[in-house]
């Protein structure tokens, strides 16, 4: 572990420097075990309040998704809530709220994930549940479950992107980063037309091939003990039988040869700038760095950008730069939103000249600081829930194969050096980008114009 | 192959018999009482380095007067400069800390609440007592924000829920009532907004002995009394105490229920609300309320989700809640809908409004409902900013913090007829004041046809 120096001398500001103690190492302590047929148990145990999350994580994503078929690993996420041979919809939901326990799920590029939580009493059924739509969901499948999920579906997306105020931007922007094919260049919630075409077929064939235990990692994270936790998950899913290896293409990594430029009209008042860059996957070096750009840019009221353009300039309503890390690659963004009265060219100039300004001169020591500290307190606030450190010992497995990556990943953001600010910047944000205006209905002449990058 | 899977796949086919919930263990809450009447509520939490801290003013939008948004404005001024500190200054002392400083307004009370690593306390919380007691409220400040406030309220009317939730709220409550006008403000009250104004209203509000503070995470009772002591014990008793909001009427709106559109066209859904003014928190039917409108339409299996997501595939979720204030606070139905379902949409809230008055609830469904409520209680009490808001809600409604002792039993205590008895007493079907804003020329004529009530078409 890097130790966390606070830059004393370099500070100037009314608030009296840290105390210059070291805090103690984040460990999470867990079991892990493989059962024969694949699949893999994580048990944390806190007792520090009588509850109990199960967060199971399938390998499978939206960019697993065939030609044709977008959307589909997401609405096959709703399909798991529709019932199991043993526990016949709506009983999943039933038996959960009668035993004080809340569920959901989520769909993302890279894993779909499903939790389960309530009092500790609970867990037998949450385990019992889960083995028996990983085991036995097929009996029960019909086309009237996938035709009325795909509608709940396409209502779903209705609601956050075509009835959203610059919801448009989500269905645009990873066409013009990834190229057509790219297991990234759609979306996760997918088309209306793909969603339509999705068959009773196509779910049978997902599940085989995805949702066999040993494409799935159960995290169970609470008042539990790890003996009778594993005693019961052998008990429900030890007969699940294995499924097929799963392998994917190899990935090659995309860059863009020059800006791309596009201008979208929507029903909106005052127009928004997308900005967005290739940059490196979760998990590297300059992923972590790329996150503290994001703070150094737009983090906090005083951030760069939010200081010129929200407070001192007052030409945007706000602005907002984010790091999407995911296990292929990631992209990062920058949005920014004209008040009334401005067009985006004037606030592309101010954006432009930050990034080049950060390029050169890097952050100031007490600013990088501002990043570091806050990440750090980001990372206590996460251990305070067993549901978020379910979640979160789910995703540094998969990311590493470390469940207790907490420290690790806290390290990666204590080594950012200022230089490594600097050159994250000029690398990765000074390269060619996607440029989106999205603009008011008829009003082309508010977007960026195509500053096409040689 | 088959064979042998059939005989491997030997699940279990029946539900796990559970063992009994385990028994509430409430965190231990503690009391201190500041000279200068500042009450001190203490729960001390040990398992991650953390601290927050939350100050509470009495008042909030309650107090706005004829200025709507007055208290978030004002709430929001508090960290925009303050003792030695410009707005920039405090911005950034707050991230070097590793700290979060939020300074917001609700109807009952303006809250400033600090989340802050423990290595950090102390400096945290002298920027704290700055921003509570030592607000500069500047002329170019209060301009820069109200400015940029008046941006914010122009892009809000692009958002449908949003501009629906301000007619919904606008048609429930009469126009003397606090909750009719916008708590973030509206544009002509924000245009008047000046640091005068706004200072007068701090100098009404922020007094100690309308004040608590409620400390949660690692750090004990002596010790939260020596920090919190050091820098809000001198704050003194003084000024005015402002009137307390009016507390008009508490009936139920006698209108029929009235149909309002709002145009967005080529709208991909209808953004619909529903109801009518509700109960209030001190209601002795609280418990038989929260129970009803649970199964109602305050979870997953609920009747209205069940219904409008579940079985028609209309929405991506419907639902219900009472908000429950000092004053009776709106009850509403809602869901955003297909624009071609929209009235079918509105056929399934009535019919699930109704029955639940006119049949009795089935008993499986009754006790599903009751465990739900009762036995989620322990995982509202995980982290300190859910301790701090379980406790903050029992002060804002004067309760005891004993009060979830008893909170399970009473729950459960609940029967199939106070179900139904509340569910007559505070919904009304014939009374219901329906928000849909969508593409009125495609979702009228359905509407019309329902002969539900009068429709009246408002203005964006």
């Amino acid at each position: 572990m890097k130790p966390f120096r606070v830059t004393l001398a370099l500070s100037l500001a009314a608030v009296a420097p840290l105390p210059a103690q070291s805090p103690a190492p984040i460990r999470v302590p867990y079991t892990i075990d493989t059962l024969p047929n694949g699949l893999t148990l994580i048990v944390h145990e806190d007792h520090s309040v009588p509850v109990v999350t199960a967060y199971t994580w399938f390998h499978v994503g939206s960019a697993d998704e065939e030609p044709g078929r977008t959307g589909f690993a997401h609405l096959f996420e709703h399909l798991m809530f529709m019932g199991s041979q043993h526990a016949p919809y709506p009983q999943f939901d039933r038996l959960l709220e009668a035993a004080g326990a809340s569920n959901n799920g989520s769909t993302n590029n890279d894993r779909t994930n499903y939790y389960e939580q309530g009092p500790v009493s609970a867990l037998p059924l949450m385990l019992w549940l889960d083995a028996d739509r990983m085991g036995w969901l097929l009996p029960t499948m019909d086309s009237a479950k996938v035709d009325l999920q795909r509608d709940v579906v396409k209502n779903e997306r209705r609601q956050g992107v075509e009835n959203q105020p610059y919801g448009l931007v989500e269905d645009i922007l990873p066409g013009m980063l990834y190229p057509p094919g790219h297991p990234y260049s759609w979306t996760v919630i997918g088309s209306m037309k793909d969603l339509s075409a999705a068959s009773l077929e196509d779910v049978k064939n997902f599940f085989r091939k995805y949702y066999a235990p040993n494409n799935a990692v159960i995290v169970v994270a609470g008042d539990v003990k790890a003996a009778e936790v594993k005693a019961l998950v052998w008990k429900y899913f030890a007969d699940i039988p294995r499924g097929p290896a799963i392998t994917r293409p190899a990935v090659q990594p995309v860059t863009l040869a020059r800006d791309t430029v596009h201008v979208a009209e929507d029903r909106v008042q005052v127009p928004r700038l997308h900005y967005s860059w290739h940059t490196p996957k979760l998990g590297t070096a300059d992923d972590a760095a790329l996150d503290l750009v994001a703070y150094i840019l737009t983090g906090a009221r005083t951030s760069r950008l939010t200081r010129k353009l929200v407070y001192e300039l007052q030409i945007a309503t706000d602005t907002d730069a984010f790091q999407a890390s995911k296990r292929l690659a990631s992209d990062f963004s920058v949005t920014a939103t004209a008040r009334p009265g401005h067009a985006l060219p004037e606030l592309q100039r101010v954006i432009d000249a930050e990034l080049a300004r950060l390029a050169e001169e890097g952050p100031s020591a007490r600013e990088l600081d501002q990043a570091k500290n806050t990440t750090e307190a980001q990372f206590l606030s996460l251990l305070e829930s067993t549901n978020r450190k379910a979640n979160q010992i789910n995703s540094y497995y998969y990311q590493s194969g470390n469940p207790d990556g907490f420290q690790a990943d806290l390290d990666r953001y204590r080594a950012v050096t200022a230089d490594d600010i600097r050159r994250v910047v000029r690398s990765y944000l000074l390269a060619p980008k996607a440029v989106l205006s999205v603009v008011p209905l008829g009003k082309p002449e508010l977007a960026v114009r195509g500053r096409v990058t040689p | 192959m088959i064979a042998r899977a059939m005989v491997l796949l030997a699940q279990v086919t029946t539900p796990p018999t559970l063992a009994p919930p385990p028994g509430l263990k409430m965190p231990a809450v503690q009391e201190a009482r500041l000279s200068n009447g500042l009450r001190l509520v203490v729960v001390p939490m040990h398992e991650v380095p953390l601290v927050q801290v939350v100050l509470s003013v009495a008042g909030g939008g309650r107090d706005d007067g004829p200025l709507a948004g007055l208290a978030t404005f004002t709430a929001g001024m508090l960290d925009k400069g303050a003792g030695s500190r410009d707005a920039n200054t405090i911005a950034e002392d707050v991230a070097y800390l590793g700290a979060t400083l939020f300074a917001g307004a609700d109807w009952n009370g303006i809250n400033v609440a600090l989340r802050v690593p423990k290595r950090s306390m102390g400096p945290a919380l002298d920027l704290m007592a700055d921003v509570a007691l030592r607000p500069a409220f500047t002329a170019a400040e209060v301009k820069r924000q109200r400015d940029l406030r008046l941006a914010n309220l122009v892009q809000q009317r692009d958002n449908p829920g949003a501009v629906a939730g301000l007619h919904y709220s606008a048609l429930v409550f009469p126009a003397n009532h606090p909750y009719h006008r916008p708590l973030g403000g509206d544009s002509a009250s924000t245009a008047a907004l000046d640091s005068s104004t706004v200072r007068r209203f701090y100098q009404r509000s922020f007094r100690p002995d309308r004040a608590t503070v409620v400390v949660t995470g690692d750090i004990t009772l002596p010790e939260a009394r020596e920090e919190i002591g050091r820098r809000f014990g001198a704050w003194p008793v003084s000024g005015s105490v402002a009137a307390n909001g009016s507390s008009p009427a508490v009936q139920p709106s006698s209108r029929p229920t009235t149909i309002f559109l709002v145009d967005k066209p080529a709208a991909a859904q209808s953004v619909v609300r529903m109801g009518h003014r509700g109960v209030q928190r001190s209601s002795v039917d609280y418990y038989a309320v929260q129970v009803m409108n649970t199964l109602l339409g305050g979870s997953f299996s609920s009747r209205l989700n069940s219904n409008l997501r579940e079985t028609k595939g209309y929405t991506y979720g419907a639902r219900s809640s009472f908000d429950f204030q000092p004053l009776p606070g709106p009850f509403t139905a809602l869901a955003d809908v297909r624009t071609d379902v929209t009235d079918s949409s509105l056929v399934e809230f009535l019919k699930e409004l109704r029955r639940i008055r006119d049949s009795a609830v089935d008993p499986v469904e009754l006790e599903r409902t009751k465990q739900y409520l009762a036995l989620r209680v322990p995982g509202s009490f995980e982290t300190t900013g859910q301790v701090a808001g379980q406790v903050g809600t029992l002060l804002t409604f004067g309760l005891p913090f004993t009060w979830f002792d008893d909170y399970v039993r009473r729950i459960m205590a609940v029967t199939a007829e106070d179900v139904r008895r509340v569910a007559r007493q505070y919904v009304h079907p014939d009374s219901l004041t329906i928000v849909v804003v969508g593409d009125v020329q495609k979702i009228r004529p359905g509407i019309e046809h329902l002969g539900l009530g009068p429709i009246e078409v408002r203005k964006p």
